[in-house]
């Protein structure tokens, strides 16, 4: 090794380290969010049992984000859950209240409720979802996402989302246009975020 | 070599017999100079003070093969699109940062902050509609940008790398679009930017950590805002404004192309000489 690349691998040396001391850290910064659940579990009041039946659904308004106003609210569907003809899956106990996010699942739109065809219809691209939630029409991959229920002292209370396969087992929270069925979803893997 | 100056630019050589008073020194008498004007002493002090900055930064070949560079013939107004796009790109940034002297990136206070610029301050409505539109405009100068260069052929060799570089400025203006779109805050900004995020999301693999990485985290959030201000008026700017420097000495140094409908002419210099 001679004197001159002895410095000239020193000065290359000093320089890659004093931008990694500040790159480094800078690059963790921004893409922490992506690695840490900063969303507690919540449960939040909708109201007594006595607002809810198995016949139709009832909205009501939760705060999926605190401190942003408006925009951390959102619209869910309401009815009990009816163990004559929901269905339920082996080894996931079944939630005493059908809770529905109004989140379409092909590109996030909000859904609305139509009582008169009991179908969930989406303004954005054409989504229809039937009285489950299921995909009967439109671009959507995977049925509309549901809240974990649970009854306190006569209230019900609201908790986490997960989303559910066409056969309407439970999985980990997706975002709109993830696929959870068939080899698709090895593409959608659940994330730490959720 | 650096072109020559243009003609109008270049010092008048000095007729035969003449002093300088316009009398062409008849009978050699010697006739006091006469007293500078104004305008003379206006041109010497700006030649001197262009002198002292070239002295000591040698930037006139540099400035003259950017300024003199020799056009191809036929040369004509469609080679202007690019000058009209970086124009519009000048616009985005000069009335963003007034904008940004107003705006306040905050989910609560974001909307509010967009409609008192457009109702209260003065010439707000102006400036941020020249913001808006503008945004419109210079993607479809970019178009119209792209579709000469592709229509003249301007982007084969040796200019393939340039056309990378713009294919690189135009996303990342499409980038700016998406980002300021969100910045209103309003209904329609809220959900185009809800459903451009989960179109993020639907791309496999990593297509969900892009998503969570554009929201700062599983939802919306009070962080969403400003990490999309953050990206539409550091970050992506400054992209631009580096590769378009990159672009333009590429234009510089390469050349411009004549259009395609121009057959070079055969000079007696192509046939063989025997």
């Amino acid at each position: 090794m001679t004197r001159r690349t002895l410095m000239t691998g020193t000065a290359l040396a000093a320089g890659g380290i004093a931008t990694m001391a500040f790159a480094l850290p800078g690059l963790g910064f921004a893409l922490g969010p992506i690695f840490e659940d900063t969303s507690p579990t919540r449960w939040q009041d909708v109201g007594p049992e006595d607002d809810f039946n198995e016949d139709t659904y009832v909205p009501r308004v939760i705060n999926i984000t605190p401190d942003i106003g408006d925009a951390g609210k959102t619209t869910i569907y309401v009815r009990t859950f009816n163990p004559r003809r929901d269905k339920v899956i082996e080894g996931q106990d079944p939630q005493p209240y059908v809770a529905i996010s109004t989140r379409c699942a092909h590109l996030g739109c909000p859904v609305r409720y139509i009582q008169a065809s009991k179908k969930f219809v989406c303004p954005c691209h054409g989504g229809v979802y039937g009285f489950q939630g299921q995909v009967e029409g439109g671009p959507p991959v995977r049925p509309l996402d549901r809240f974990y229920s649970r009854v306190e002292a006569g209230r019900v209370q609201i908790g986490d989302r997960f989303s559910l396969n066409s056969d309407l087992e439970r999985f980990a929270p997706r975002d709109p246009s993830n696929h959870l069925d068939g080899l698709w979803q090895y593409l959608y893997p659940s994330r730490p975020t959720t | 070599m650096s072109p020559p100056l243009p003609r109008a630019l270049r010092p008048k050589p000095r007729r035969p017999g003449d002093n300088g008073n316009g009398r062409n020194g008849q009978n050699g008498s010697t006739v006091a100079p006469p007293k500078p004007t104004v305008k003379d002493h206006a041109v010497e002090g700006t030649a001197s003070a262009i002198g002292w900055v070239e002295e000591r930064t040698g930037l006139s070949p540099f400035l003259r093969g950017f300024l003199f560079r020799k056009v191809p013939k036929g040369t004509n107004w469609f080679y202007t699109l690019g000058s009209a796009t970086l124009f519009a790109f000048l616009s985005q940034a000069v009335t963003g940062v007034f904008l940004a002297m107003y705006y306040e990136p905050d989910p609560t206070r974001a909307y509010e902050s967009a409609s008192r610029i457009t109702n209260e301050v003065f010439l707000g409505e102006f400036v941020r509609g020249m913001h808006k539109w503008g945004s419109s405009v210079m993607i479809i100068l970019i178009f119209l940008h792209m579709g000469r260069t592709f229509f003249f052929g301007a982007y084969k060799y040796p200019r393939e790398l340039n056309w990378v570089i713009g294919v690189v400025l135009l996303v990342l203006t499409l980038m700016m679009g998406l980002t300021g779109y969100l910045l209103p805050f309003d209904q329609r900004s809220f959900w185009a930017t809800v459903v451009a995020v989960n179109i993020n999301a639907s791309g496999p693999l990593v297509g969900p950590y892009l998503a969570d990485f554009l929201r700062a985290g599983a939802e919306f959030g009070p962080t969403t805002i400003t990490r999309f201000y953050a990206l539409h008026m550091l970050a992506v700017p400054g992209l631009i404004i580096a590769l378009i420097g990159a672009h333009l000495y590429l234009v510089a140094k390469l050349g411009t192309t004549a259009p395609p409908w121009l057959k070079a002419e055969k000079k007696d210099l192509l046939t063989e000489e025997i």
